[in-house]
C-alpha cells in the first residue's frame, strides 16, 4: 500500500514542526510522552503535543484515531496511563480542581441541562470556579455572565427555560456557560456535531472571534473544510499518533488526506477564505472508471 | 409559560462587593419556610395529642418546667423525644433519598428500593440472633449491614463509573436476595429473637426515649450538614461528569462522598427506628414538584420530616387503642405511590 511510502515524509514533517513549536511559540498546555487508553486497548503511545498559546488549534483524523481521547486527556477528563499533561510546567493532577477550572475550560460533547433551568441560571453555573461558599455572587460574576450571553447572542433568551430552546440555541447556551468561566484556554469536543450547517458556521465564526480576542482554543472537528478554514493550527492524527502539524495551508495536501483518511481527493483554493478546500474524488473504483 | 414562571428566581443576601454574600433560590427559600411551619405545627400537635390530652397552654407549661409533674414527664420524656426523632429521621431519609435519586437520575433510585435498608435490616437481624441484641448492638449491626450492602452494590455496579440504571437493577436484585436471607434468619432463630426482630423490622418510633434518640439524631444532623455543603456540587453532577469536571468538581470523588453520606443517613435512621420505607422514595419527588422541578436537599429534608411526623401521628392516634408502628403506615402509602411511579415510568419509556 501507499501508506508505508508516504508515512516516512509525513512523520518527518511532523517531527520538524514539533521542534518548531517547542522552540518558537510559547505553550502553556503540553502533553509529554502520553500513553492514552484503557488497559485492554491503548490508543496512543509516546504522544507529545504542544498547544500553542493564542492559536485556534483543530485536531482532525479518522474515526478512532484518538483525537477525542487526546482532547479529553488535555481537559483532565482521562488520566494518561503514562506521561503527563502539564499546564505552565505543572501536572494537571497537581492543581486543585477548582483552580485549574479558572484556567482550562471545556465544552463537553454531551451535557444535560437540569430540568426547567433558565438560560441565565445555566450560564451562571460557569462562574462556579470563581466562587466560594461564602462569596457566592460578585459583581464580576454578573458582568461575566452578561458578556458571555452577549457574545453568543443569547441575551434575549436569558429568562427562558433551556429545555424549550432549539438545538442551535442550546449549544450556544453551553458555549456561553464555558465562556462565563473566563478561562484563557478553552477546549471544544466536537462542538458542531448535531447542528445544521448554518448553526455550525455561526458557531465556528464565534470561535474565531473568541480566538482573535486572545483566547487559546483547541477543538476536535470532523469536517476537514471547516477545520482548514477556521484553524490557525492543525493537528492531524492517525492511529493514535500525530502525523502532521502546522497551519492548514502548509500541511493539507492530497497525499496527506489520502494517507490519513484513505480518501483520494483534490485540494483547491477556497474562493472565499483562500484556505485549502478538500474535494473528494469519490471511491477509488469509481474514480478509475 | 416557562419563561414567565422562571423570571426572578434568586435572592442575593449581602452586597456583591461584601466579603460574604449568599445567593439563594427564592422558590426554595419560600418552600422551606412553609415546610418548617408545617413541621412546627405537627410537632406541637404530637405534643398535645394522646391518652393524656393536653392544651397548648399545658404543653408550654410542661416545656418551661412549670407544669404538673405528670404532664412534664409525658411531654418532655415521652412525646418530645419521639417528635424530635421523627423530625430528624424524616429529614435524614428525605436527604438520603434526594442524594441517590440525583446520583442515579431516576426517581426509583431511592435507598429503600436499591436495598440499603434491607442490608441494614440484615445487619440488625444478625446481631439480634447471634449477639442477643441490645439497642446499641442492633444499631451498630444495622449501620454495618447498610454500609456493607452499599459497598457490594456499588462494586457490582461499577464499570468505569457508576451508571444509574445498572445501580438500580443490581440494588433490586441484592435486595431480593437479602430479603430471602432475612426470612431464613427469622425462621432459624429462637422464638424470642424472632419476635424482637419482627418488632424491630416493622419500623417504629414507639417507646422512643432521649437515650435512644440522641446518638442517632446527633449523627444524622452532622451528616445532613455535610450533605448540605455538597448540595451545589450535587446539582452540578446532574449536568454530566464531563461538565462538572470542567467546572472544577472532581466527579467520582464527589459521588463517592455523597453516596457515603446518603448510605450513613439511611443506615443511622434504620438503626434508630428500624426500616421506615417510602419517605426516602417520595419526599425528594414531592420537594421537586414544589421547587420548580429542581432537585433540592433542603426541600427534601423538609418534606421528609413533615411526612414522617404526619405518618407517626396517624400511627399513634388514628387506630386507638392500638398503636401501629410508623413503618406500617409509610409502607402502605408507599406501596400505592410506588405502583403509580412504576406505571408512569413504564408509560414514559
Amino acid at each position: 500500500m501507499i501508506v508505508t511510502s508516504i508515512a516516512a515524509p509525513a512523520e518527518a514533517a511532523a517531527t520538524s514542526s514539533h521542534n518548531n513549536t517547542a522552540e518558537t511559540g510559547s505553550c502553556r498546555l503540553q502533553g509529554k510522552d502520553l500513553q492514552l487508553g484503557y488497559a485492554e486497548r491503548i490508543i496512543s503511545r509516546q504522544l507529545d503535543v504542544h498547544i500553542r498559546d493564542g492559536e485556534f488549534t483543530v485536531i482532525i483524523g479518522p474515526n478512532g484515531c484518538g483525537k477525542s481521547t487526546l482532547l479529553r486527556s488535555l481537559a483532565r477528563l482521562i488520566k494518561p496511563t503514562q506521561g503527563q499533561v502539564t499546564l505552565d510546567g505543572k501536572a494537571l493532577g497537581q492543581y486543585p480542581a477548582k483552580q485549574l477550572a479558572t484556567q482550562l475550560g471545556l465544552l463537553p460533547q454531551t451535557s444535560t441541562a437540569p430540568d426547567g433551568i433558565s438560560v441565565a441560571d445555566l450560564v451562571s453555573r460557569g462562574r462556579y470556579p470563581h466562587q466560594s461558599l461564602l462569596r457566592q455572587w460578585r459583581r464580576e460574576d454578573e458582568t461575566a455572565v452578561a458578556e458571555a450571553m452577549a457574545a453568543t447572542g443569547i441575551s434575549e433568551l436569558a429568562h427562558q427555560a433551556v429545555d424549550a430552546l432549539s438545538g442551535g440555541q442550546r449549544q450556544r447556551v453551553w458555549v456561553a456557560m464555558a465562556l462565563a468561566q473566563q478561562t484563557p484556554i478553552l477546549l471544544l469536543d466536537e462542538p458542531t456535531t448535531y447542528l445544521d450547517i448554518a448553526h455550525q458556521i455561526e458557531l465556528l465564526e464565534l470561535f474565531r472571534s473568541l480566538n482573535q480576542s486572545g483566547r487559546t482554543l483547541v477543538a476536535v472537528l470532523h469536517d476537514l473544510n471547516h477545520a482548514s478554514r477556521y484553524a490557525t493550527h492543525l493537528i492531524v492524527m492517525q492511529q493514535g499518533r500525530i502525523v502532521a502539524e502546522g497551519p492548514p495551508a502548509e500541511i493539507i495536501s492530497p497525499d496527506l488526506i489520502e494517507h490519513v483518511f484513505g480518501l483520494p481527493c483534490l485540494i483547491i483554493d477556497d474562493p472565499v477564505s483562500h484556505t485549502p478546500l478538500v474535494i473528494p474524488r469519490g471511491k477509488p473504483h469509481q474514480a478509475a472508471g | 409559560m416557562s419563561s414567565a414562571a422562571h423570571a426572578p428566581r434568586s435572592w442575593l443576601i449581602g452586597h456583591p462587593d461584601a466579603a460574604i454574600n449568599l445567593r439563594v433560590d427564592r422558590r426554595n427559600v419560600l418552600v422551606c419556610a412553609l415546610l418548617a411551619l408545617c413541621c412546627a405545627a405537627l410537632v406541637i400537635a404530637s405534643l398535645c395529642a394522646g391518652t393524656l390530652a393536653l392544651s397548648l397552654h399545658e404543653v408550654w407549661a410542661a416545656l418551661s418546667g412549670e407544669g404538673s409533674p405528670l404532664a412534664t414527664a409525658v411531654v418532655t420524656q415521652w412525646r418530645l423525644p419521639r417528635a424530635v426523632t421523627a423530625l430528624v429521621l424524616g429529614a435524614a431519609l428525605g436527604i438520603s433519598g434526594a442524594i441517590f435519586q440525583s446520583l442515579v437520575r431516576n426517581p426509583l433510585g431511592s435507598p429503600d428500593i436499591i436495598s440499603f435498608n434491607t442490608g441494614a435490616h440484615t445487619g440488625a437481624l444478625v446481631t439480634i440472633i447471634l449477639l442477643g441484641g441490645s439497642y446499641v448492638e442492633i444499631a451498630g449491626g444495622a449501620i454495618v449491614g447498610g454500609l456493607a450492602t452499599a459497598l457490594v452494590v456499588y462494586a457490582l455496579a461499577w464499570r468505569r463509573g457508576i451508571h444509574g440504571f445498572r445501580l438500580i437493577v443490581i440494588g433490586i436484585a441484592v435486595s431480593a436476595m437479602l430479603g430471602a436471607f432475612n426470612t431464613w434468619l427469622s425462621i432459624t432463630g429462637s422464638l424470642e429473637s424472632a419476635l424482637t426482630a419482627a418488632l424491630w423490622a416493622a419500623g417504629s418510633l414507639n417507646g422512643m426515649t432521649w437515650a435512644k434518640s440522641l446518638p442517632a439524631s446527633a449523627f444524622c444532623v452532622l451528616a445532613m450538614a455535610a450533605a448540605m455543603l455538597l448540595a451545589r456540587r450535587m446539582q452540578f453532577l446532574e449536568m454530566g461528569d464531563d461538565c462538572a469536571a470542567a467546572l472544577g468538581i472532581p466527579a467520582e470523588r464527589t459521588r463517592l462522598l455523597l453516596m457515603a453520606l446518603g448510605t450513613t443517613l439511611i443506615a443511622a435512621s434504620t438503626a434508630a427506628a428500624g426500616p421506615i420505607s417510602f419517605i426516602a422514595l417520595a419526599a425528594p419527588q414531592i420537594a421537586r414538584r414544589l421547587c420548580h422541578n429542581r432537585s433540592t436537599l433542603t426541600g427534601a429534608a423538609g418534606v421528609g420530616a413533615a411526612l414522617l411526623l404526619a405518618a407517626d401521628f396517624v400511627a399513634q392516634h388514628c387506630f386507638t387503642p392500638r398503636q401501629l408502628p410508623v413503618g406500617v403506615v409509610t409502607v402502605s402509602i408507599g406501596g400505592i405511590y410506588l405502583v403509580y411511579l412504576l406505571i408512569r415510568e413504564a408509560r414514559r419509556s
